[in-house]
Formats: structure tokens, sequence, C-alpha cells
């Protein structure tokens, strides 16, 4: 029998949430890391016991966590669970240990003066798809790492900071480097994408970057709308059967490429507004999109008090709402950029989590939706382990 | 023997109850409590004091025998009551917002 465990990330610890594949009954395991911000839990492709979280604190800075046992117990890599030493000798202690290799440099700031990187937080950490002990960090200041040793230590792939980044500067929510997908087809091949730079592409397993933005505009962000970098791009999301095809949430557009992000164009259509943060592609079905429209970059709530999720079966520009058993009145929550996921049992299930605490699933594609809990702080991340 | 004082936080990452006791050779200072205790806590390290710089977080503040020496030069000696144990260092998470 299948199970579903879906990893919550959220403001004040994280949260496991289980099922078998009904999806109907569900164990609420936490808080962990109890009163941490948890911007993000991932599981291995490789081995799904496997998972990797970013704990952070404006006190306390950044602490990498790992799970080897499918989240039931937790460890900085590198130093053993209740241990000081080991039988190496004392732990270096580096798994924390995020530092900008090279010059350090300077991006843009709001004011467009330029501004020193500086490390902040860990957003978004993406397993390899083969490899449990490799792993990608997405930072704010932005910046990719990589740890080939299970997370025990961290180094910059620095070239990507070449590709203009003098020109990168933060959005709201700071210049984070929020989602990393890997090419199924290319293990060479790594999408990025950065607020507020845009999306980047390596072919060469991070030595070299491009920009890949040609096609975006952002009319009342930057001051050519058409540069090459700067745009405030939100999330990204592609279908692993067909990793050409990419679908984007931009700050304001929701944008498709079919050249691996050599060029983009639009396909928000129908949706009510454009502007949003999550995306998501259906497991089985490469052309059915999930976005989310939130009212305005200035508002940060759903149209109409009303919070609902729009598909398109046609690869976007097509959209309808699905409401049935989402909140259609007095509803003022916003769905942030990593907190929408897909498992991929017969009949996909979509989740999504919100800032008032709310984590919404359907088994059905979207069809229906029901909370698996209501009353969790405001959440970060949602991410989806299916177990077969 | 030296007595630290975690905020609850940080008690939680080393997996300690309580106050820590080091055991410091040499003078003692803001510099040599603090290696002495990542030595023994490395999961600790960046979280006190920046990894490379070692400057003290920006939202840590270092309190000893009711006053605030946040702001001293961490090789500077700590009161005799610190370095015998009578009082206490502690390490304090900033009271700003939370």
């Amino acid at each position: 029998m299948s199970t579903v465990r879906v990893l919550v990330g959220t403001r004040k610890g994280a949260f496991v949430l289980t099922s078998d594949g009904k999806r109907k009954q569900w164990d609420v395991s936490g808080p962990l890391f109890t009163g941490w911000e948890m911007y993000h839990l991932k599981g291995s492709p490789a081995d799904p016991n496997r998972i990797y979280a970013s704990q952070t604190s404006g006190w306390f800075g950044q602490i990498i966590q790992r799970s080897d046992d499918g989240g039931k117990t937790w460890h900085q890599p590198g130093t053993p669970p209740g241990e000081t030493m080991t039988p190496e000798g004392t732990p270096k202690g580096e798994s924390n240990k995020f530092v900008y290799e090279g010059e350090v440099g300077k991006h843009l700031w709001y004011d467009g003066t330029p501004h020193p990187w500086e490390f902040k937080r860990v957003w978004h950490l993406e397993p390899s798809l083969t490899d449990p002990d490799t792993v990608y960090a997405g930072v704010e200041d932005a910046a990719l790492f990589r740890s080939t040793d299970g997370g025990q230590t961290w180094h910059e792939l620095s070239a990507l900071r070449s590709a203009k980044g003098n020109l990168w500067q933060p959005g709201a929510g700071g210049m984070c480097l929020h989602t990393i997908m890997q090419d199924p087809n290319h293990p060479e091949r790594i999408f990025i994408a950065i607020s507020a730079a845009g999306v980047f592409r390596t072919d060469d397993r991070g030595k070299t970057w491009r920009p890949m933005n040609r096609g975006l505009k952002s009319q009342y962000e930057l001051p050519d709308p058409d540069a090459e970098v700067g745009h405030c791009v939100h999330r990204i999301a592609m279908h692993p059967s067909r990793p050409n095809v990419l679908f984007m949430q931009k700050h304001w557009d929701v944008m498709r490429s079919d050249d691996a992000g050599e060029s983009w164009h639009e396909v928000s259509g129908n949706l009510p507004t454009d502007f949003g943060f999550p995306i998501d592609v259906h497991a089985h079905e490469p052309n059915t999109v999930y976005v989310i429209p939130i009212k305005s970059d200035s508002e940060h709530i759903p149209p109409d008090g009303k919070l609902r999720v729009y598909r398109s079966r046609t690869g976007g520009n097509e959209w309808e709402p699905l409401t049935k058993g989402l909140p259609q009145r007095d509803c003022y929550v916003n769905v942030l950029r990593d907190a929408m996921a897909v498992d991929s049992l017969d009949s996909c299930g979509v989740y999504f989590g919100t800032t008032g605490g709310q984590v919404y699933a359907s088994a059905n594609g979207g069809d229906s939706w029901t909370a698996i809990v209501h009353d969790l702080p405001a959440v970060l991340s949602v991410e989806v382990q299916t177990l077969r | 023997m030296i007595r630290v004082v975690l905020p609850a936080h940080l008690r939680t990452l080393a997996r300690v109850d309580g106050e820590i006791k080091l055991d410091i050779e040499g003078p003692v200072t803001q510099r040599s409590v603090l290696d002495a205790l990542e030595a023994r806590y490395p999961m600790l390290r960046g979280t006190i004091r920046d990894h490379v710089t070692l400057k003290r977080r920006a939202f840590i503040r270092f309190f000893a025998c009711e006053q605030d020496l946040s702001n001293e030069s961490p090789d500077t000696l700590l009161p005799d009551t610190i370095a015998t144990g009578a009082e206490p260092f502690l390490i304090i998470g900033a009271m700003a917002g939370g």
C-alpha cells in the first residue's frame, strides 16, 4: 500500500503529515525544531528516508538538519545525534557553514546602489535525483551551494554570481535563490531561479551559467522591461517527462518556455490576476498546471476573499477555478512560493499551505479539497513524498 | 571552571540541560570561553558568532555580573567571578521581536 508523507515548513517549526494512499485520514506529527523558521524540508528521490531541512533564525543563523529514517530522528550532518565526539575525533561543525567563494562582490540594493553579498539563510534544499549524499542549497543573498557528503560541508558554485550578479537585486522577500530544478534527461543541466534576478541555466554542472530570461517583461519593476537579468521570478516548474517545457509564475505574468528557457511567452490567459507565487505541474499530465492567483504585489491577498486554485489542462492560457472545499468568502491568506507540491499516486494529489496555517490537500487532481490541518503557524513550504 | 548559560534554542541544539561547565586554561576571555564552548559543542558553531570573522551575531548579547559585555573586546579578561565560576557567563538572544 502506498503512503504519502507531506513535509511542512512553518515560521515556528516543521510538521510531518502522513496518510495512506486514500489520503483521507492523516497523522500529524510535530512541531519539530519548535520556534525556528523552517524554510524548507525535502526528501531524497534516491533514498526517501534521507530528508534535509533548513532551520533558520534571525538570532542564531542557519542550521542544516538531516534525517536518515524518514523524519523520525534528526541531526546536524557530521555531528552524530547526542554525541560530541566521533571515532575520528571532534566534529568540525561545518554543516552550517555557507561561505561565498572568492571575491564577495556586490549586487544592487533596493535603491539601485551597490550592496555587498551577505549570507542570510537557506531558502531551498534540492537533493540530487540519483545520489542521497548530494544536495543543492539555494540561499539568500542569492547563490547556489552544493554538498556531496550528505550536508557535512558546502561549497558555492560561484560561477552563477558571475552571470551579471552585479545587476541582481532583492525582491520584497529578500534576494533569494528559491528554485533548483535538475533535468532528468541531461544530468549536467540545472535550472535555478532568483528573486529578483531571473532564471539561469548551467549545462556543465555549474561551471558556467547563462541568464534565461528572454521574453520576460517587467514594465513596472525594471527601467528596461526586457532586461537580461533583474526579473522577479517567483517560481518555475517542469514535468520530469518533458524537461524542455518550463512554467513560471513571475511577479506578474504566468509564463511558459518550450525550449528549456531560451525564450518565454505569456500564458496568463483568463486568470483573474496573473500575480502569485507557487506554480506546479500534475504528476501524470505534463500539460496540466496549477497556480494560485493573488490580487497584487501590494496586497498579497486572494481576489474577492476567495481562495481559488486555477488549473490549466492546456499548458496555460485556458484556466479553470478550483473551489470545492476551499473558503470562498472572507479568506485573506497568502500561499508562498515553495508551499505547493504534488504526489505521484495514480490519482494525482495536490497540496498547498497558507500563511494562515492551513494545509489543503486534493486527492483528485484539484477537483475537491480538504484541510489536513487548520491551525499551524504560517506555512513557508510544502513538499510531498510518495512512498510505495 | 567556567559556567555558561545558553538560550533555550541553543541548549536544544547542543542537547544539554541547564548550565554548561567548561575548563579553560589560560586567560578567561569571551574568545577563550567561546572557543572552548564550540570545541565541545561543534553544532553551535555559527550560531553565536560568525563562522569566518568570529564576530558576535547581531542579535546575541553577553551578560556577566549584571553587566552587558556584548561590545567589549573578545580578548578582554572576564571578571574574576566568571573566571572562578562564582557567577555564570550568560549568552542571551537579544530582546528584539520574537
